[in-house]
């Protein structure tokens, strides 16, 4: 048993809200939940502007945290679920949002998401999920042209860190940073399964490596394994990562340096790219119900 | 839209890439495919929907296997499903 309980995985779970909105005056009311392998998020925006969101673990029933992650984002703002004019669920939950009216995939919502997060020069997205890893091409409206999704193996996920990280016990918020703080780089471990993985940064600590060092093996293998999957869809710039591994600078440098192109910087935490992207496709599927579109 | 069903392991690349701008859901590749390997779904991509062909749920992370049949090592490689696209919106990367 381990004598120090602590959790290094465990990343910070939180809510938001815009100050000086109110909904009170808003036209529309759109939501969007993003219910993730590993972080569920819910997105509250007022006429198409984001107003309230959360980001929280996601636990053993979809459809609880799915409530559990809308009424944290609309706590403390008045709001209640029934002001809500059109919800929309995404993510390997989606099916199991029990208010919302349709469901639309991540892949779409990533896209539309990441548009509104960055600007509509994007044209590339990679969203490293929880379990799986997506590369993305998208036209100026945010319009998914072309998309690959890996969810084979859980290497090159955030899963794949949240296990590292309690392996090295160094906490998920400082993982990516400290990985930078080698002189070279090493040589990757096996980047086909995190298992292996696991188990071969266990054998190089054994030799007495570094764990900064060996934390530099993993985040390599990881971007290879990424820029693998996104030379396949091909790259196309603007270029931004979203998803929790997205504030990873271990990875984030790591892309930059072996693409050749640097990531845009994010204006919102790009963990909510999906819930915002699933709450701006809700606004429009409630215009399209009122008949304005 | 170019959606690529599939994956990638320690062997090779595995993806079918159904581009849904040519597809018009007739259908036809889900038919002639003797492995269940495709159906046609509900547009998720898009708030006007309609219909597009995609790799099955079940299948997704197998196709080096389920489409092995039809991928014969020698002699003339005739894929039913990409020879029953009229559209021709089915490649196999592999």
């Amino acid at each position: 048993m381990s004598d120090n309980p602590e959790e290094f995985w465990r990343w910070r779970e939180y809510r938001h809200t815009t100050p000086d909105m109110d909904w009170h005056n808003a036209k529309m009311i759109t939501a969007g939940v993003d219910i993730g392998s590993v972080g569920s998020k819910a997105a509250v925006m007022l006429d198409g502007e984001l107003y309230a969101y959360s980001a929280m673990r996601t636990g053993g029933v979809s459809e609880e945290t799915a409530i559990k992650a809308m009424n944290w984002a609309i706590e403390e703002t008045g709001l209640k679920t029934e002001n809500i004019n059109y919800v929309v669920g995404t993510g390997y939950g989606r099916v199991n949002v029990p208010f919302a009216k349709r469901t639309i995939t991540e892949i779409a919502c990533h896209a539309r998401g990441a548009h509104y997060i960055y600007g509509p020069t994007v044209r590339t997205v990679l969203d490293i999920g929880g379990q799986d890893c997506k590369a993305i091409r998208c036209d100026e409206k945010g319009k998914v042209m072309s998309f690959l999704m890996n969810d084979k193996c859980a290497a090159g996920t955030g899963r794949g860190l949240e296990v590292f990280a309690d392996l090295i016990r160094t906490p998920i918020e400082e993982l990516g940073k400290t990985s930078l703080n080698v002189e070279n780089e090493p040589q990757p471990v096996s980047n086909t399964c995190v298992i292996f993985a696991k188990a071969e940064s266990v054998a190089l600590l054994r030799q007495g490596w570094q764990k900064e060092k060996v934390s530099a093996a993993y985040h390599l293998a990881m971007v290879n394994r990424i820029i693998d999957l996104l030379t396949k869809v091909g790259i196309e710039k603007d270029f931004v990562v979203t998803g929790g591994v997205a504030k990873n600078p271990g990875i984030i440098t790591r892309l930059e340096r072996n693409l050749g192109i640097k990531p845009l910087e994010p204006k919102l935490d790009p963990i909510l790219a999906g819930a915002i992207g699933s709450a701006l496709f809700a606004k429009a599927l409630y215009e399209k119900e009122l008949g304005l579109r | 839209m170019k959606a690529h069903y599939g994956y990638k392991d320690g062997s090779g690349d595995y993806f079918i890439i159904i581009d849904t701008d040519k597809c018009n859901g007739c259908q036809k590749c889900v038919e002639v495919c003797p492995y269940g390997v495709l159906e046609i779904i509900e547009d998720e991509f898009d708030i006007e929907g309609g219909s597009m062909a995609a790799v099955t749920e079940e299948h997704r992370k197998k196709i080096k296997y389920s489409c092995g049949p039809c991928k014969p090592i020698t002699g003339e490689r005739k894929l039913p499903c990409v020879l029953a696209c009229e559209a021709k919106a089915i490649i196999h990367s592999w």
